[in-house]
């Protein structure tokens, strides 16, 4: 089975179910994983920081916020907290404006903002595609620990 | 009017913007028509408030190719539009300007066109809304993107997560020989909202 996961939305997937999102523009998917129990998850994250916005009552929208309720969520399901890593992927920036505005730049910092909290968490990033200019669709097989990256008009790419 | 969110907005002031989209759109379609020197009808526009989570469906999916035009508007409002129409859409526009120097894909040639189309089309909307409004308003050079619609609509959907779960789209459909569905996503932030409406007198 095939799970899905929208925009600033998260979900878990074991072995031999694969998760998937559609269309990662400046949002970046966030994969955390144990190898040895299969038991995996993926947070769909647009902002950084829960912290300098009032409405967030969204958890799965932001870095920090989204990040630890999808660790509760995999440990939940059974995974082994020190043998969880992760790989990410987006964080592009699809409009190149003059300016410089913020939210054209969100790619970028969504990225960080990602590294860090795994950093916090004690988690190990093993694996990213991130920035650029286009959109991705990914997929994560837990079984295999693949994350399968397609882009338009380019060859798909796992890491 | 500090808790004037975009919930209420939507819910109090839809016939406004409604219309607003209306003008705004016609405005658009006149100009396109000139431009491309041909017959276009329009229907009347559809103002929706999304979740996040259905915008990827919209449009034929999160993996269908659009081609977008980006802006930035500055002025007594301030904030963003984006205009979205599929990709075949765009090219079949772009075809109708260039004539037979169009090719069968996006090329540079045919994104500068495609440039074009979405600053008249943009900048006629925002006109509408300057002329009715009374408040000055200037679009910046637009920044174009063809990739998936989901990629694209986060754009905006990040600029809407902001200030909330949902995200505001005016949809209008034209057509010549074929239907062209282009999309309008209108981002002032929260203040050039409250603007919006004040100047046209409407008490928030």
């Amino acid at each position: 089975m095939e799970i899905k996961v929208g925009m600033a939305d998260m979900n878990v997937c074991s072995s031999p179910d694969s998760i998937i999102t559609l269309g990662l523009g400046s949002c970046v998917g966030v994969i955390l994983y144990d190898p040895v129990s299969k038991h995996s998850g993926m947070v769909h994250v647009m902002l950084p920081d829960s912290t300098v916005i009032s409405n967030n009552s969204n958890v799965a929208k932001f870095a920090d916020t989204g990040i630890e309720e999808l660790l509760k969520r995999v440990i939940a399901l059974g995974a082994d907290r020190d043998k969880l890593i992760a790989k990410i992927a987006g964080g592009a920036q699809m409009f190149s404006l003059g300016g410089a505005k913020s939210a054209i730049k969100v790619g970028e910092r969504n990225v960080e903002a990602v590294k860090k909290k795994l950093q916090e968490l004690g988690i190990r990033l093993v694996a990213e595609d991130t920035g650029g200019n286009c959109g991705r669709t990914v997929t994560f097989f837990p079984e295999t620990g693949d994350y399968l990256i397609k882009t338009i008009g380019k060859e798909p790419v796992t890491i | 009017m500090s808790d004037l969110s975009l919930e209420r907005i939507s819910t109090d002031y839809f016939d406004v913007l409604k219309e607003l989209g209306n003008i705004g759109a016609g405005n658009a379609t006149t100009a396109l028509a000139s431009m491309l020197q041909c017959k276009i009808d329009m229907k009347v526009p559809q103002v929706r408030m999304l979740e996040f989570r259905e915008l990827g469906a919209l449009l034929g999916g999160e993996e269908t190719e659009l081609c977008a035009a980006y802006l930035g508007v500055e002025g007594d409002i301030t904030g963003s539009i984006m205009f979205l129409v599929k990709k075949e859409i765009g090219l079949h526009l772009v075809k109708k300007l260039m004539g037979d120097m169009a090719g069968d894909d996006f090329g540079e040639m045919e994104m500068s066109a495609f440039k074009e189309i979405s600053n008249i089309i943009t900048g006629s909307y925002l006109n509408a809304l300057s002329s009715m409004t009374n408040l000055c308003i200037y679009p910046t050079v637009p920044s174009l993107s063809i990739d998936m619609a989901g990629a694209i609509l986060s754009v905006p959907a990040v600029e809407f997560g902001i200030i909330g779960d949902k995200i505001l789209l005016i949809q209008s459909q034209i057509s010549d020989e074929v239907d062209i569905d282009g999309f309008f996503i209108m981002v002032p932030d929260m203040e050039s909202y409250e603007r919006i409406l004040t100047s046209l007198g409407i008490q928030v």
